[in-house]
């Protein structure tokens, strides 16, 4: 056969047609291992909700508990604390919580169900470190009119005691509040939102 | 006795024909050993190329013997590094190699970039070569980072946090990205895990791969000089260039005389100060990984804080991942930025000078505020730095054609 013979149409159909089908193959092999990645359905399902015992939990105190593998505080808080948390309104970057992540029966500047117990999801919105709560009023050396609140040591930004971010810190928006409910006075419910609520 | 030692050479030379007829040894001895003529006026900078070889390969060894004897488990992986520490033979020793090695091949990857801003040597006809090299870097700074959490200490952990939240900063897919690189909801024992895998045999297959194609890239038009001129044209009557010499024995002979004072340099650290006061292995990668509470004062290794003083600097969780990318990716345009007619610091005026120092102080500077504490005076210094790190750019671009330049030799100068 000579050169002449050669159909060359037929050979770059060929040629497309075979690293057409062979690109598409490669592409849905590789779907198995990219898969293989994600969370397992063992890991999956670790996340069931937790119920934790706050009837121990001194005013001031901070509990940590973890759900889902976050880092879960609860924090009660005294009178005192709640009613200062508008002083900072004006320094902090979403006072409303209108960007946060939070169910949607969490409102207001308490940002909780009952004010004196704030549940927040403790990993900073950043780079999710936890951040350390400083609850003195009074200056610290990151800042000089520190009103109490969270302060992450990764990447300096900081939070009021209802997990309110500060303007001008690299975290953009609030510390996320998990769903949670009440069984009892006593006895909270993280990852189960109150009956009839969303 | 001279007549059977004629006969050993006479048959010595039979098996290498016999080689050589089935694989071109001889042939490729030639073409890249002592055919290879290489500039005859190499410095001291000319070292930091097959030191970080020599390190290298020194990794991969103590690393085959470190997971003979490591469990890349969240359970046990900590305690199976207190074992070696411990318990196995030498083990304190491979260890403490591995984790000297890798300071020290960054230690000796920054001083081989910098020969380039010295020297020019990323400059045309090599601008693949120092592209190669840069992806060796990006691949060499994933590497550390993923042995870094194979300890399983709170460093490794927190430090596995920040870095795989980096990826969370991009707009809809950051979140699932996030969860499929760490295999989990959290870091966990898949995290680790995955992260072994990668650290043992992916990356370090890529590595080699990329150092392949560096030194194929490298010997096509060889090496670049002190001088930032081209060897190759002035031809002597041989038909080699004038000032070159072969690389082997000249060169091999240079550079194992660096690795013997490397190693010195090297055994003092490895034997009387192996973490160096924190900055090669930190205090708080001694406490078992803990999921609740974030160390204090968290930072990275000292080779990634100057990037990390630039994430740190920015305001702004979506952006300051923007800039520190880009502190990184803007050095793979460094041959296309540089615009000069001449290519080596010697025949640049006084502009490139003044602009190569302020941006090796930013360096050093940012480095040093990236492992600080963070006070808002530091806050603000590192925003100085980031803009004077980032300016060296852009005022190399656009000095760099008009820059004063003296007349270039014809030949090399020593």
């Amino acid at each position: 056969m000579s050169s002449d013979d050669v159909n060359k149409g037929r050979r770059r159909f060929l040629v497309a047609s075979t690293s057409a089908v062979g690109a598409v193959g490669i592409g849905l092999a590789a779907v198995p291992f990219l898969q293989s990645w994600m969370p397992s359905a063992r890991a999956q399902a670790i996340g069931v909700p937790v119920e934790v015992n706050i009837g121990k939990l001194k005013v001031g105190e901070l509990l940590k508990v973890q759900w889902r593998g976050q880092t879960i505080g609860v924090l009660r808080r005294s009178a005192e604390m709640v009613a200062n948390l508008s002083k900072v309104d004006a320094v902090l970057a979403d006072p409303e919580s209108i960007d946060a992540d939070q169910p949607d029966y969490i409102h207001g500047e308490p940002r909780a169900l009952r004010p004196d117990y704030l549940v927040v999801n403790l990993h900073c919105t950043h780079l999710g470190c936890v951040p350390q709560m400083i609850p003195q009023v009074g200056p610290q050396p990151f800042d000089d009119n520190w009103n109490g609140g969270f302060y992450c040591p990764c990447h300096k930004s900081k939070f009021d005691l209802s997990g309110r971010v500060y303007k001008g810190v690299p975290a953009p928006t609030n510390l996320r509040i998990p769903p949670y409910s009440f069984l009892d006075d006593n006895t909270l419910m993280i990852g189960v939102s109150p009956q009839g609520a969303v | 006795m001279a007549k059977s030692a004629s006969s050993l050479a006479k048959r010595a030379g039979a098996m290498m024909n016999w080689l050589d007829d089935r694989m071109p040894v001889t042939k490729f001895w030639n073409e890249v050993m002592t055919g290879y003529q290489a500039p005859k006026n190499f410095n001291f900078w000319y070292y930091m190329g097959s030191l970080a070889l020599l390190v290298l390969v020194m990794q991969i060894f103590t690393g085959i013997f470190l997971t003979m004897h490591y469990k890349p488990s969240a359970a046990e992986a900590f305690a199976s590094v207190e074992y070696i520490m411990r318990d196995v033979d030498w083990g304190w020793l491979i260890r403490y190699m591995h984790s000297t090695g890798s300071s020290f091949f960054f230690i000796l990857i920054y001083l081989h970039m910098y020969r380039s801003l010295l020297y020019g040597s990323h400059r045309k006809p090599r601008e693949l070569l120092w592209v190669f090299g840069m992806f060796i870097y990006l691949v060499l700074m994933a590497e550390a980072f993923l042995g870094y959490v194979l300890p399983w200490g709170q460093m490794s952990y927190w430090g596995a946090q920040v870095i795989i939240n980096l990826f969370g900063a991009i707009p809809k897919i950051g979140e699932p990205l996030t969860q499929w690189i760490r295999g989990d909801y959290f870091i966990s024992d898949a995290t680790l895990n995955k992260f072994f895998a990668l650290h043992v045999i992916a990356v370090p297959l890529a590595l080699l791969g990329l150092v392949l194609l560096h030194l194929v890239a490298l010997r096509e038009n060889g090496s670049n000089n002190p001088d930032g001129i081209e060897i190759k044209a002035n031809m002597g009557p041989d038909g080699t260039p004038v000032d070159g010499i072969p690389f082997h024995p000249y060169y091999t002979v240079k550079d194992i005389f660096g690795v013997g004072v490397f190693l010195i340099l090297f055994s003092f650290i490895l034997f009387m100060w192996p973490e160096v006061g924190g900055l090669f292995l930190e205090a708080d990668n001694f406490v078992p990984a803990n999921p609740l509470v974030t160390p204090e004062h968290i930072k990275p290794v000292w080779y990634f804080t100057p990037f990390y003083a630039i994430l740190k600097a920015v305001p702004d969780k979506l952006m300051g991942v923007i800039m520190m990318g880009a502190s990184v990716g803007i050095l793979f345009f460094l041959p296309w930025l540089d615009r000069s007619p001449v290519k080596s610091i010697r025949y640049k005026g006084m502009w490139y000078k003044v602009l190569l120092g302020t941006f090796t102080v930013a360096f050093i500077r940012l480095g040093m505020l990236g492992m600080a504490e963070g006070t808002p005076a530091q806050t603000w210094e590192m925003r100085i730095w980031t803009l004077v790190y980032f300016m060296f750019f852009v005022l190399l671009y656009f000095m760099s054609p008009g820059g004063k330049t003296k007349p270039v030799p014809d030949r090399v100068t020593h």
